[in-house]
């Protein structure tokens, strides 16, 4: 018996055209992607008479951190100059009830829905993707005027209650479908095991949904942080979210436009979603081929 | 410790009816191996009576309760998955004492049920483990190790050899019916698999398109089976059935489609002599179809039968042969000489044989 098997044929091409033209598209693409952040980075460096005078790429001559003081601290929206940061922290109180509202209530739907088959599950099922698609337009006059009647209009409750219920839909989808792969008998022990609807939802289910709960508090985080529409309606003026006040900065048309000021605001906007990207990307993963491979 | 009752349960889903109206009643201590092909409806049955599925008509009792409205936690039974359903995130400490914690059984308490369970089921060491780290047959050890911590009255158990492997299988049969020797508690066991049923149980329920074929112990159904589908249910390789005509030319015999003819032994002639005449099916286990050994034994016919296939199973072969058609076997000793193509003589123990309406399916 020979050792080896020879190998046959033309030795297959290391560099195809293929490949070529795709590691030429991967700069490029990359370039396309970072270079609006690049521009943005430098120009908020720069002071106000480097920009009028230089090209829109060039290093800045010194690293000047001016503008982002008086982004986060000075900047005026109307009256009031106290910059970005009191956007940031109305963003932050929005956020974090909204996330873990929208998260929970999403959670519980999506497990009632595969496990406890409750009569018309399947309708509620069904109307829930339906609402998904529909635009969020058709329900801001609506909503205004039930959440005056209410009481809970042009308030903190009112906005995470509406993060909430534009939430609910996708929480569901992505819970119930998570709950859906995993075997009917582990519900099924858990309740001859004595456990009732919570105690196997928290003890049970919970616990074996930490991806795809990591995968919606990402969904979420940036989904919240980045609405404008909603934030604008229904906060009322003392809890603007970031974004509203950042367009306030930037579009203010009274005297000289500061470009460093506008680019460091955008900046700081746009931290905490890219931050959570960073941080759980490999969650974020990991989440999805979880779910899609199997629970 | 308690008796089930299962009083005309029906169960039926929207389209068509799963269970149709059965009875059974269960001893204490007693081990009914519930059998059938699948779809049969033993399953549901089972889900049933832990509670997981509800009943559209009918009673459930266990213990002297009716538990018809009661939610499985108040049934006081436990339950063992095919898949085992295992809680993955747990230990297997904590597997087994989450029933206990839930009904606030005190820690030292738990503690030495579990140690207990874990002494039977051999799997001490493994406590500390999470199911991801176990192998299958230790997954189900642990998944019966839950169900014993608790004491229930009754042990239910779904299919749950089916996704082990073939010598796991065998071993863990065993396993199972030591457990239920020392713990001596009621148990209702599902199983497609009739050497399973066999072996386990004290009494063998074969269910067919929702219903209770036959009740009884294994040997009972073994040899004498009421209907046509128990006969060719219980018992591998299974029951042939060749259909004859009951006829009398100086002697009760019944004729094989083929023309050969098998003389009825004396003591059934009587109780057969009613179907002269009429068309039945003959039915003959393998090992009663053997080579010519002891031909003194009243009731035994030879004939002759043309090799199609043979099977050397080691401890006896399997001949496979036709019968105008009508696929035979019989059991020989692996020592006796049959080559495909070839003509053997075989002996008919028709002291064994049974007799089915074709209409009805009945053994008469």
């Amino acid at each position: 018996m020979n050792a080896t098997v020879q190998p046959s044929g033309r030795r297959p091409a290391r560099l195809t055209t293929g490949r070529i033209g795709l590691y030429a598209f991967l700069p490029i693409s990359a370039l396309f992607f970072l270079t609006p952040l690049y521009v943005m980075m430098v120009t908020s460096l720069k002071t106000m008479p480097e920009i009028r005078s230089g090209s829109i790429l060039s290093w800045p001559s010194a690293h000047n951190l001016d503008a982002w003081v008086r982004a986060s601290s000075q900047a005026c929206t109307g009256l009031s100059c106290n910059g970005i940061q009191t956007g940031f922290w109305n963003s932050v109180r929005i956020l974090v009830p909204s996330v873990a509202a929208s998260i929970a209530v999403g959670a519980v739907t999506g497990y009632t829905l595969s496990f406890w088959r409750a009569r018309g599950a399947k309708t509620l099922f069904a109307a829930l993707m339906i609402v998904a698609f529909m635009p969020y337009q058709v329900f801001i006059y609506p909503l205004v005027r039930l959440f005056a009647m209410a009481g809970v209009g042009n308030s903190l409750l009112g906005i995470v209650l509406v993060h909430t219920i534009f939430g609910l839909p996708t929480m569901t989808l992505l819970f119930r479908n998570h709950f859906a792969a995993l075997p009917m008998e582990l519900f099924k022990a858990a309740r001859v095991d004595g456990a009732g609807f919570w105690r196997i939802f928290l003890q049970i289910m919970l616990p074996m949904a930490v991806p795809i709960a990591v995968v919606a508090m990402i969904l979420q985080v940036t989904g919240i942080w980045n609405d404008f529409l909603l934030g604008l309606v229904f906060t009322g003026c003392r809890n603007l979210p970031m974004t509203v006040q950042l367009n306030n900065i930037v579009a203010s048309s009274q005297g000289e436009r500061l470009y460093n000021v506008d680019m460091a605001a955008t900046m700081l906007t746009a931290l905490v979603p890219l931050c959570i990207y960073f941080i759980s990307g490999r969650w974020f993963v990991r989440g999805i081929a979880a779910g899609a491979v199997k629970g | 410790m308690a008796q089930v009752s299962v009083r005309q349960v029906v169960k039926s889903y929207e389209t068509y009816q799963a269970v149709h109206g059965i009875d059974l009643e269960i001893k204490d201590e007693e081990f009914v191996v519930l059998v059938g092909p699948s779809g049969c409806g033993k399953s549901t049955t089972l889900r049933m009576i832990a509670g997981l599925e509800e009943i559209t008509s009918g009673e459930i009792w266990i213990g002297g309760d009716k538990v018809n409205d009661m939610p499985p936690r108040d049934r006081d039974i436990a339950m063992v998955f095919q898949n085992y359903a295992l809680y993955p995130h747990m230990t297997v400490f904590d597997n087994m004492a989450f029933g206990l914690k839930l009904r606030k059984y005190a820690k030292d308490d738990i503690k030495k049920r579990v140690d207990e369970a874990a002494r039977i089921l051999d799997i001490a060491p493994l406590l500390a483990r999470k199911p991801k780290a176990l192998s299958g047959g230790q997954r189900q050890r642990v998944a019966m190790g839950r169900a014993i911590v608790r004491h229930p009255r009754v042990f239910l158990f779904d299919e749950p050899l089916s996704n082990l492997d073939a010598k796991l299988r065998v071993q863990m049969r065993t396993e199972i019916k030591k457990v239920h020797q020392t713990v001596r508690t009621t148990t209702i066991y599902v199983t497609h698999d009739q050497i399973e049923a066999m072996t386990l149980a004290d009494r063998v329920v074969v269910m067919n398109q929702g219903r209770i074929e036959q009740v009884g112990p294994p040997q009972e159904l073994y040899h004498n089976p009421a209907t046509r589908f128990v006969a060719g249910f219980i018992g591998s390789p299974a029951m042939n059935f060749l259909p004859v005509r009951v006829i009398d030319d100086g002697g009760l015999k019944v004729q094989l489609s083929s023309g050969v003819k098998l003389v009825v032994p004396p003591a059934r002639v009587a109780h057969y002599a009613p179907y002269k005449g009429r068309e039945m099916t003959l039915g003959l286990r393998p090992e009663h179809l053997t080579e010519t050994r002891d031909m003194e034994k009243p009731g035994v016919v030879l004939f002759d039968a043309l090799v199609d296939v043979t099977e050397p199973m080691g401890m006896e072969t399997m001949v496979h042969f036709f019968d105008d058609g009508a696929p035979v076997c019989a059991r020989v000793d692996p020592a006796f000489p049959c080559t495909p193509g070839h003509t053997i003589t075989l002996a008919a123990d028709m002291n064994q044989m049974h007799l089915i309406e074709n209409d009805t399916g009945r053994v008469v």
